[in-house]
């Protein structure tokens, strides 16, 4: 009992930054601009939260700080793709490269520790909340553990994410904005007939993206970790990408999805260098292989047809 | 006289050096069906993109009922009450019926209130016009008419008085077409006003009011319908006298030259398209295949030129058997003397990037006469290619300019002119004047003719009914993926378009 709680526990901790990657690639994608920089906004989002928050003390500013620069990245990739009508997929392997790239030579420059930054506590951390009565229904059989271990005791940033896949399918199915959105990834040449702007439209999508990347970097860098560490998300944004293909551009079953690739991921922490009967020491290698190799299985054989929005990764050109 | 719905003065537009638009003058009656006609690129779409705010002219006024204004995007021609049913449907194919309707007019930032207005103000709009669709159906799963409808209803739930149809017909049935009209007429009966923008000239006498012919970028005239012909309509379109009836004597058809015994086709689902078809075609005749769109044409076609592959039946050429079921390879067709005009010239019939030079020996580049060892022949091939522009008046007349230059006309003549100069003994013919001018579509029927009284064997496969009974010696109309019915060339409309419906077949089923 106790292992299976300590592993869903675990899933959910490593869920959060796939989930939020994943339901900010959802409104981009959406929308039809693809994009394959979520990871590079994630890494950007997390180095001004680890850096921000090693210099002021406080979360909160490093979150604003986070999601200011992933907005910002998520306009660079909104200029090129939707203004200047490029190629989706390169302009998003562009900004990977950038916040790879810049967030070690300014980590170097700045804080020299390798590319890490400072480690930081307390108040520029987002910590675990307790929740009301979680220590005393800790002994109540079955539900105790559930509520005391897995839902209390996750960080603020967490409840968010959970919080946003509702909240996501409230817009996307019962408002303007939301109705807007799915149209435009769909036709977006329906959406200018009728007289709405595409890219202001494609534009707020893609400002939606930034600024949940920049939750999901915050996440990794001050509730997962104590500070911005080089190449931390190590590959999560493509993960998310795969969820989201996975959950087919919805809501719901990219929190599923999600969760799935988290407890792959969990079960390869959790059972690095254990012996198993009959097969004995599994190689650690292989363990932290185990989840891209069912993404693998996964995405080739399981999901069926997933038709992504029909205008994705095509910039939209007037013509007649 | 009439109020004006729409009045346009003076409207002049260029794409840099083209002048699409030419000092137009246009006036809509209230309440009128007013016709808009013309070649294509004669610059009708580019006159009602601008009257709905896609394009803003360079000069000129629009004033809609009297009152001039600026329409700016399609906001400001919405809020004047203009709506436009595009020729390539401007909807969303995963979403309901309703959600399509109030996109962009959705009320208020929640749409729980917008959806039910929408709901309540359909069911009224549906029944005071006849255009029942349902508004919890999916758009992708409905026909091209209910699609049409779907736009029309747009249209209306904004509040339009004014309606543009842009080429509405293209893809509808005949008896869709029928109900379409029997649609605008009602709209008319409630006062508002339609503008029908047409290449086809029996629509405009059916239900126009008013027409206006344009041609190369200016309007050349306006007439009452009724104080008009098709002739005249015709001569003012094309700038010349057109024949719009083919005259041809009596087929001479003598041994077959192509036997089709029991095809069979699946597509790449599995599902049966071609179901056991069996037919010939003589030399010196032409045989039509008519029916909707998606009824196993294409793949008929394309089974019998050796582009894909059937599952069952033989196809015999000049007595010879065609491996139909295996290995078939077009080329070796053509070498057998079977030449293939395709449906779509864009991919299947022309590369498009390449000259017309190039162009015009695709699928022959390998005969020794555009050879020089194992090296293309540059210089004959490109005098050759001018012989063919001189004889078909491929216009421009420059063999190095890229086929996407071309108009359709005139890229449906390379093909033409390619497949036919090789003296094929059967020429198979897919929709050859789909996006056609009139004064080329007139060409390509005598050209056809021609080939017939050569005693050549030609299938036709096309849409258009008119096409289909002016050129054809026998018709067999296919639907469902099975020959239904076989009339001579002289079939009504009503018996051919009963028969496209799928309807005796049903009855003889009951």
């Amino acid at each position: 009992m106790d292992v299976v709680v300590q592993l869903i526990d675990a899933t959910v901790r490593v869920s959060v930054p796939l989930l939020l990657a994943c339901l900010a690639g959802l409104y981009s994608e959406r929308a039809g601009i693809f994009d394959i920089g979520l990871e590079g906004k994630m890494l950007a989002g997390a180095f001004a939260a680890g850096t921000v928050a090693a210099l002021t003390g406080s979360a909160w500013i490093a979150l604003f700080a986070a999601v200011g620069i992933a907005v910002a990245l998520a306009l660079v990739h909104g200029f090129a793709s939707i203004t200047n009508r490029g190629n989706q997929i390169v302009s998003g392997v562009a900004i990977n490269f950038i916040a790879a790239g810049s967030t070690i030579i300014l980590g170097q420059a700045w804080f020299s520790q390798g590319g890490r930054t400072p480690s930081v506590g307390g108040d520029a951390r987002f910590g675990a909340i307790e929740l009301p009565g979680a220590a005393a229904l800790r002994d109540v059989p079955v539900l105790g553990p559930i509520y005391s271990e897995i839902i209390s005791g996750q960080t603020l940033l967490a409840y968010f994410a959970f919080a946003m896949v509702p909240f996501t399918w409230w817009v996307l199915y019962r408002t303007r904005f939301g109705l807007r959105l799915r149209a435009v990834g769909e036709n977006p040449a329906a959406v200018d007939t009728a007289g709405i702007s595409v890219p202001w439209l494609r534009y707020r999508a893609v400002i939606c993206t930034g600024i949940l990347t920049g939750f999901a970097g915050t996440y990794l860098a001050l509730s997962q970790n104590a500070g911005f560490v080089k190449d931390m998300t190590a590959g999560r944004g493509y993960i998310a990408l795969a969820a989201l293909i996975f959950a087919k551009w919805k809501p719901v079953p990219a929190m599923w999805a999600c969760l799935l690739f988290g407890f792959l991921d969990a079960i390869s922490i959790r059972y690095q260098g254990v012996a198993f009967p009959g097969i004995g020491r599994v190689p650690v290698q292989l363990m932290q292989a185990l989840p891209y190799i069912l993404t693998v299985i996964l995405l080739a054989g399981f999901i069926g047809k997933a038709i992504p929005p029909r205008a994705g990764g095509v910039p939209y050109v007037k013509e007649r | 006289m009439a109020d004006a719905a729409i009045q346009l003065s003076g409207i002049s537009k260029s794409f840099g050096p083209v002048r699409a638009n030419r000092d137009i003058d246009l006036l809509v009656e209230k309440g009128t069906i007013h016709g808009i006609i013309g070649e294509n690129g004669a610059g009708k779409s580019t006159l009602m993109s601008i009257l709905y705010g896609f394009y803003q002219a360079d000069s000129g006024e629009i004033r809609v009922n009297g009152k001039p204004i600026a329409i700016l995007s399609p906001n400001d021609a919405i809020a004047a009450g203009i709506g436009m049913v595009h020729q390539h449907f401007m909807l969303v194919q995963n979403f309901t019926v309703l959600e399509n309707v109030i996109l962009g007019a959705e009320g208020e930032a929640l749409l729980g209130k917008g959806i039910a207005k929408a709901r309540s103000e359909l069911k009224r709009l549906e029944r005071e016009y006849g255009l029942d669709v349902g508004p919890d159906a999916v758009v992708e799963d409905l026909s091209v008419g209910l699609q049409q409808r779907v736009e029309i209803l747009k249209a209306l739930y904004r509040g339009a008085d004014i309606l543009i149809l842009d080429e509405p017909t293209g893809v509808l049935t005949p008896a869709e077409a029928d109900h379409l009209f029997r649609i605008l007429g009602q709209l008319k009966a409630q006062g508002k006003t339609v503008v029908l923008i047409t290449h086809k000239l029996r629509e405009i006498m059916a239900i126009t009011d008013n027409v206006s012919v344009m041609r190369q970028g200016t309007m050349v005239a306006s007439r009452k319908t009724n104080a008009t012909t098709v002739e005249e309509l015709a001569e003012l379109m094309v700038g010349r006298r057109v024949l719009l009836r083919v005259e041809k004597e009596e087929a001479q058809a003598a041994a077959p030259k192509l036997v089709v015994k029991n095809l069979t086709v699946r597509d790449s689902r599995g599902v049966t398209v071609v179901d056991d078809v069996s037919f010939e075609v003589r030399a010196g005749e032409i045989v039509g295949i008519a029916g909707v769109a998606g009824n196993g044409q294409s793949e008929l076609l394309e089974a019998i030129s050796g582009i894909r592959r059937a599952v069952n039946g033989t196809v015999l050429l000049d007595g010879e058997p065609i491996d139909v079921t295996g290995t078939v390879d077009p080329g070796a067709l053509r070498d057998r003397g079977l030449a293939h005009v395709p449906e779509d010239r864009h991919h299947v019939g022309l590369v498009l990037a390449f000259d017309e030079a190039e162009n015009s020996i695709l699928g022959y580049h390998d005969k020794p006469q555009y050879l020089k060892g194992p090296f293309l022949d540059i210089p004959a091939i490109r005098a050759d290619a001018r012989e063919k522009i001189q004889k078909y008046d491929i216009r421009p007349a420059n063999e190095r300019l890229r086929t996407a230059n071309f108009s359709g006309g005139n890229q449906q003549k390379v093909v033409l002119a390619r497949e036919i100069e090789q003296d094929p003994g059967v020429l198979l013919v897919g929709q050859p004047t789909r996006g056609v001018d009139v004064g080329a579509i007139e060409f390509i029927h005598r050209r056809l003719v021609a080939m017939r009284d050569a005693n050549k064997a030609v299938l036709l496969v096309s849409v258009e009914l008119d096409e289909i009974r002016s050129l054809s010696d026998r018709i067999l109309v296919m639907f469902a993926g099975r020959i239904v019915g076989e009339r001579d060339g002289n079939a009504t409309e009503g018996e051919l378009g009963l028969l496209m419906a799928g309807v005796e077949k049903q009855e003889a089923a009951e």
